[in-house]
C-alpha cells in the first residue's frame, strides 16, 4: 500500500491519522493553519475577559472569571501541541500570531463594554464554540480530536457559568436587565458569525470535509446553534436582535435574518474596533515576559550545573 | 472557543517550518487519575526543566482533580515504533485467535468460566 492509499483507508474507515503516519501536504497544511488560528483564538481571548477580572462584582465572580481565563490559556496549549505534532515549533507559531500573518477568531476583536457582556460571551461565544468543537472531536487528525474532547468538557462550565450571570442580572433591578440585553443586542450576531462565511462562499469546505478534518458545514452547524439559543433567551426574558426570526414549522427549524457579511470580512481583515488594541497587548504582553523565560532558563541551567557538581563531589 | 478563521482571498500559503533553535525541550506529561490506576498520557508541553515541567503539568493537565501524580518524560526519550512497519509488527498476532479466550467453546452446563 502506498501512503496515499493507507491515508485514504484511514479517513474512509473513520479512524484517525495520527503525527506519524503518511499524510498529504495539503492535509498537514490545513490542519496547521486550523489548529494554530484555533489556538491563537483561544490565547487573544483570554483579553476580553481578562479585561474584567479586577471589576467583577464579587470575589466569587473574580475567582470564576480567572479560573476561565486561566482555561482559555490552557487551550491554547493543547492547540498549540496538537499543531506541533506535525512538524512546527511554538516559536515559529507565535511569531506568526505576533506579526500579524496567522489570524485569530473575529469574535475578539469586540470590545467588553458592561460586566454583562462577560455573561453573553460565556453563554454565546463559548456556547457557539462548544458547537463547533463538538463536531470536531471527530475530526480525523487524531492530535487535534484529543485537545478538543478536553477542551469541550472545560467549555461547558464557561457555558454555564456565562448563562448563570445573565440569569442573576436578568432577575435582578430593571437597569441590569437592560445591561444584559445590551450585552446580548451587541454579541449575538458576532457569534453567528463565529461559524464563518455560508457555506456558497467557502471555496475550502468541500477539501475539509472529505478529508473528513472538519464534521458539519458552517451554516449547519450555525443552524444548531439558532435552534439551541433561541429557547435560552426566551427563558431569560430577553429578545434576539433580528426581526426576522422566526420558528419554520417545516423546516422544523428557526429562520433568521441575513449576516452583515461586510462587517465580518472586514474585522477579519484587521478594521475591527479591537483589531490593534488586541495585536498590541499580546505583543507587549510577551515582550514584558521575556524576562521570565530567561531566569527560567538561567534557573534550569544553574540547576543542572549544581547537580553535576554534587556528582562530582 | 472557536475558530476556523476563513482563507481571505488573496491570502499568502504560509510554509510553517520548524525552528527549533530558541525554545525549551518538549516534555510528555502521564498523569495518574487515582491511586491504583495507570499513569496515562494527558498531552505535552514546554519547559526549561522537569520541575518547571511538573509545575507547568500540574497547571495545564489537573485543574480539575484529573490526578494524584505525574511523571514527566522528555520527548526525545520516547522510542516508539515505526508506522511504516505496523504490518510487520503487529499483523502476525491476528492470526492467532487462540490466545484469546473466547476463542474456545465450553459448553453452558459448565458454568461459568
Amino acid at each position: 500500500m502506498t501512503g496515499q492509499e493507507r491515508f485514504d483507508a484511514v479517513i474512509d474507515a473513520d479512524e484517525k491519522i495520527e503525527p506519524t503516519d503518511w499524510m498529504p501536504d495539503g492535509y498537514r497544511k490545513t490542519l496547521i493553519r486550523q489548529i494554530a488560528q484555533h489556538a491563537h483564538s483561544e490565547v487573544i481571548g483570554m483579553q476580553p475577559e481578562g479585561n474584567w477580572i479586577t471589576r467583577a462584582p464579587s470575589l466569587k465572580r473574580k475567582a470564576i472569571l480567572m479560573a476561565k481565563v486561566q482555561d482559555e490559556a490552557g487551550h491554547g496549549l493543547y492547540l498549540y501541541s496538537a499543531a506541533e505534532t506535525l512538524g512546527t515549533s511554538r516559536d515559529e507559531l507565535v511569531d506568526l500570531l505576533h506579526t500579524g500573518r496567522q489570524k485569530y477568531s473575529s469574535i475578539f476583536n469586540y470590545p467588553t463594554l458592561n460586566w454583562a457582556d462577560i455573561g453573553a460571551i460565556g453563554w454565546l461565544v463559548d456556547g457557539a464554540a462548544i458547537t463547533n468543537q463538538v463536531a470536531l472531536t471527530r475530526t480525523s487528525f487524531g492530535p487535534y480530536s484529543r485537545a478538543m474532547v478536553r477542551i469541550c468538557k472545560e467549555e461547558s462550565f464557561h457555558q454555564r457559568q456565562g448563562y448563570e450571570l445573565l440569569l442573576t442580572l436578568c432577575r435582578g433591578s430593571e437597569e441590569q436587565r437592560a445591561m444584559a440585553q445590551d450585552a446580548v443586542n451587541r454579541w449575538w450576531w458576532p457569534s453567528l458569525m463565529m461559524f464563518g462565511p455560508s457555506d456558497n462562499d467557502s471555496p475550502h469546505t468541500a477539501q475539509s470535509m472529505a478529508w473528513k478534518v472538519k464534521r458539519v458545514t458552517n451554516d449547519d452547524l450555525r443552524q444548531q446553534f439558532v435552534d439551541m439559543t433561541v429557547p435560552q433567551c426566551e427563558f431569560l426574558g430577553l429578545t434576539v436582535p433580528d426581526p426576522d426570526l422566526e420558528w419554520n414549522e417545516e423546516r422544523g427549524h428557526y429562520d433568521f435574518g441575513a449576516i452583515d457579511w461586510a462587517e465580518f470580512w472586514n474585522v477579519v481583515k484587521g478594521n475591527g474596533p479591537m483589531n490593534r488594541e488586541r495585536m498590541a497587548h499580546k505583543n507587549r504582553a510577551w515582550d514584558e515576559g521575556e524576562w521570565v523565560r530567561q531566569a527560567a532558563t538561567a534557573h534550569a541551567a544553574k540547576q543542572a550545573a549544581r547537580r553535576l557538581e554534587q556528582k562530582s563531589a | 472557543m472557536s475558530y476556523d478563521v476563513p482563507q481571505i482571498p488573496g491570502e499568502e500559503e504560509l510554509e510553517v517550518a520548524a525552528s527549533d533553535t530558541r525554545q525549551w525541550p518538549m516534555w510528555e506529561v502521564f498523569v495518574r487519575q487515582r491511586r491504583g490506576l495507570s499513569h496515562v498520557h494527558a498531552g505535552s508541553l514546554h519547559a526549561p526543566d522537569a520541575e518547571s515541567a511538573l509545575q507547568n503539568a500540574r497547571d495545564v493537565y489537573t485543574r480539575r482533580a484529573e490526578g494524584v501524580s505525574i511523571w514527566v518524560v522528555p520527548s526525545s526519550a520516547i522510542t516508539a515504533t515505526d508506522p511504516d512497519d505496523v504490518d510487520a509488527m503487529f499483523d502476525p498476532f491476528d492470526e492467532q485467535p487462540y490466545r484469546h479466550a473466547t476463542y474456545y467453546e465450553i459448553p453452558d452446563e459448565v458454568g461459568k468460566m
